[in-house]
């Protein structure tokens, strides 16, 4: 004979739940409630669904230290950003001989000026380093290929400016070596046919190098570049995420025992 | 999308959304060109030049060269400053047509490789580039290494008794005058086509 439900009980009769994080004795654990800055924060904003698909996604059978090399660089970069915002602190561009001072009073009066320099100018040279070795890893193991060729393109808008943040850097000590650099370097872009003279004009904001050219190289190499890559870092990360990373050229699929004849019912 | 009568082509909400669209566009507009025109601007603006006194006529041998420092960038101090080489025209050996702006030969010291400063060696009546071994013969004409023109000259002229520097001026290797180029941009044949004249150089007016 089926059982029948029980009468609903009026509210007031029913048991009442046990609260999150009630332990018993009075007091309430916050993790267990829930109600630690943490989620406070996330309740109102929802990004751990997000931070949880970024972080706690899957990857391939055999990958190994190499596949590092894109996070080195965005860490080379973060340490650029960083050391680059305390360094314009003390920076003055001004050509007339004001840069290379304040240039030389952080190298040898500011408190550990020497080291945030010495961080900036290595780090920069560090950051060219591994973007390339990132570069070589994934064309070598082909982790170009479809889905992944707009990350590829990203990637290569990001080398070039990588390399274009070397240049407009290299000017700001504003010595003999930056400014003579600087003239060969804005030259060589000039020799360009048709828009490479007017693109040297654009560069040195005149037809010679004048008195805006450092601030402008300045304003080139601290806002207008670190934005953009910052920006397409981002895109990248989300397409690494999206697309998932490609599991080295060695490893050879391998067909789960079933799927076969399951496919061919 | 249907109308909300008969034979509405656009309807409200799109009217709307094109307006919006529209709004947004002309705002972005608003701030973006003009700073695109402010960045831009120092390519079409003319920079102005003053003639400078660099000396005596008597200063200036015509067998050898007369180092000048001259200003062509004002106020920035050492980084506007350039050298230019002087010496008086010498018929034997300056074939070029004469005029009243080369009883004087100013040479510029920037190389025309890739703009590295050139240095006279009278021993050897050449001027070397340090960077890539460019050599000029005693003309300024390239006789060896990378420079793809003649070294770049000024005008002279003579003025109260002294010589006075203007502006600077760009030749191919027949010595035609052609308005200042950069380094690395050859003249002769069609590298004048490729690399045209720029708004923002200097002109020699008319007098």
């Amino acid at each position: 004979m089926p059982k029948l439900p029980a009468p609903p009980l009026p509210k007031v009769l029913l048991p009442k739940p046990k609260r999150p994080g009630d332990n018993g004795n009075g007091a309430v654990d916050p993790v267990e409630a829930g109600i630690t800055v943490v989620d406070w924060v996330d309740e109102r904003m929802g990004l751990s669904p997000g931070i949880r698909w970024m972080l706690f996604r899957k990857v391939p059978r055999g990958i190994n230290w190499a596949y590092t090399l894109g996070s080195a660089t965005m860490f080379a970069f973060l340490s650029q950003a960083v050391t680059g915002v305390f360094l314009a602190m003390y920076y003055r561009p001004d050509a007339n001989g004001g840069a290379y001072e304040s240039i030389r009073y952080i190298t040898d009066d500011a408190f550990l000026g020497q080291f945030v320099r010495g961080m900036h100018k290595w780090g920069a040279s560090v950051m060219i380093i591994l973007i390339f070795l990132h570069m070589g890893r994934v064309f070598f193991f082909g982790a170009y290929k479809y889905p992944r060729e707009l990350t590829w393109i990203i990637g290569v808008v990001l080398l070039i400016l990588t390399l274009a943040m070397g240049f407009t850097g290299y000017l700001l000590p504003f010595d003999q070596r930056s400014y003579w650099a600087t003239i060969v370097g804005v030259n060589i872009n000039g020799t360009g046919p048709f828009i490479g003279p007017y693109l040297s004009d654009f560069l040195r904001a005149g037809p010679e190098f004048g008195a805006t050219t450092l601030s402008r190289f300045y304003a080139i190499h601290m806002l207008l570049i670190p934005g953009a890559i910052a920006a397409l870092i981002g895109a990248h990360l989300y397409l690494i995420t999206k697309l998932g990373i490609s599991a080295p050229p060695w490893i050879k699929v391998e067909e789960e025992p079933g799927v076969a004849e399951k496919a061919e019912v | 999308m249907p109308g909300a009568f008969e034979g509405e082509t656009v309807t409200r909400r799109r009217l709307m959304g094109l307006t919006v669209h529209t709004a947004g566009g002309i705002t972005a507009a608003a701030f973006t060109l003009p700073a695109l025109g402010f960045a831009l601007g120092p390519l079409f603006s003319r920079e102005p030049f003053d003639w400078q006194p660099i000396g005596q006529p008597s200063d200036f041998p015509n067998n050898t060269y007369t180092t000048k420092v001259i200003t062509i960038v004002q106020g920035i101090g050492s980084a506007g400053k350039t050298i230019a080489y002087v010496r008086a025209r010498n018929p034997s050996i300056d074939t070029e047509h004469e005029d009243q702006y080369n009883h004087f030969i100013a040479l510029s010291s920037r190389c025309m490789h890739l703009g590295c400063p050139v240095r006279f060696v009278a021993a050897a009546q050449r001027f070397i580039c340090p960077c890539h071994g460019g050599v000029y013969d005693f003309r300024g004409m390239v006789s060896g290494g990378p420079p793809v023109r003649p070294l770049d000259r000024f005008y002279t002229r003579v003025r109260n008794g002294l010589v006075e520097i203007g502006p600077r001026y760009s030749v191919n290797s027949e010595l035609q005058r052609f308005s200042p180029r950069d380094p690395g941009e050859p003249l002769d044949g069609i590298g004048q086509y490729l690399y045209p004249k720029r708004f923002s150089t200097s002109v020699l007016p008319k007098d």
